[in-house]
């Protein structure tokens, strides 16, 4: 049988909306309130979804501990109570949600076993989401 | 397609265990889910149904009709119960070890309501997620 498993995490952390390619109007007209040049946070709502087998032995889809290791050491540690406009990743891109959400997919991709990652949402407020899937 | 989910909660103890394996081993793939005496969760379960609008009602199925095909197939048996106990698909036996994961349980609950939902005609059944606590879940969606 092929179940699915997910898992909920909080990252709270700061970013300011603001592309170098375009005036700075015009960033204040695209992105409002979050091209504040101070930056804001968010408590953002991380869900991992993972998938495959399940073990017939243990009824699991994956060790919970495993996964909460992972998300713990490339996600969590590197983006929770930090600014992400200075993280590597967004040096080249705006750190709006869409591309959070891309990256945390590639850094869990690349560390979890080759095709258990299927699906990563994150929840900005509790009002928006983006996510980000396999294909 | 349309899709609709009705949520349901219910409230149940478990524990993991493998009988075929060594207490120690027990203890140190499942920690402490493997306490013997159990634990509990208040669980959700979330039923994600597919189909067509019906033109007339506007509806792909009746709320109604879904709350009461998930209180009668799985509440009733699941909830206030002891799953390694009271919940024949986990009852530990010379042919079944089926533990009572959250993983198992959302392929359970598709057992239980995939042939009510489809015998009633107009949707399928399409998603079933089982939520441990509101930070855990398992779904499966009928890929065996």
């Amino acid at each position: 049988m092929i179940a699915s498993f997910g898992r909920h995490y909080t990252i709270s952390a700061s970013h300011r909306l603001h592309s170098e390619a375009i005036s700075a109007e015009e960033n204040r007209v695209t992105y409002g309130k979050c091209n504040n040049p101070n930056g804001h946070g968010h408590n953002y709502v991380l869900e991992v979804l993972v998938g495959g087998t399940v073990n017939p032995e243990t009824g699991m889809v994956i060790d919970m501990t495993s996964l909460d290791e992972v998300v713990r050491t490339k996600v969590i540690d590197r983006f929770d109570h930090a600014n992400l406009n200075l993280d590597a990743v967004f040096q080249d891109r705006v750190p709006t949600t869409e591309n959070l959400c891309r990256a945390v997919f590639a850094l869990l991709k690349d560390a979890l076993p080759a095709g258990k990652l299927e699906h990563v949402r994150i929840e900005e407020t509790e009002n928006n989401f983006f996510e980000c899937d396999a294909a | 397609m349309i899709f609709l989910t009705r949520r349901a909660t219910f409230s149940a103890s478990h524990y993991y265990w493998n009988p075929a394996w060594t207490e120690e081993k027990n203890q140190q793939v499942f920690g402490r889910c493997a306490n013997r005496n159990g634990h509990g969760h208040n669980y959700t379960l979330e039923v994600t149904v597919a189909g067509e609008i019906d033109p007339v009602t506007g509806f792909v199925v009746d709320l109604k009709w879904l709350r009461d095909i998930i209180e009668r197939e799985v509440l009733a048996s699941w909830d206030h119960r002891n799953l390694n106990l009271d919940v024949p698909e986990f009852v530990a036996s010379e042919s079944n070890a089926t533990i009572p994961t959250t993983e198992n349980l959302a392929i359970a609950a598709w057992k239980r309501l995939g042939p009510a939902v489809a015998a009633a005609g107009g949707a399928q059944l399409s998603r079933i997620r089982v939520y441990e606590t509101p930070e855990i879940f398992a779904e499966f969606r009928g890929v065996s």
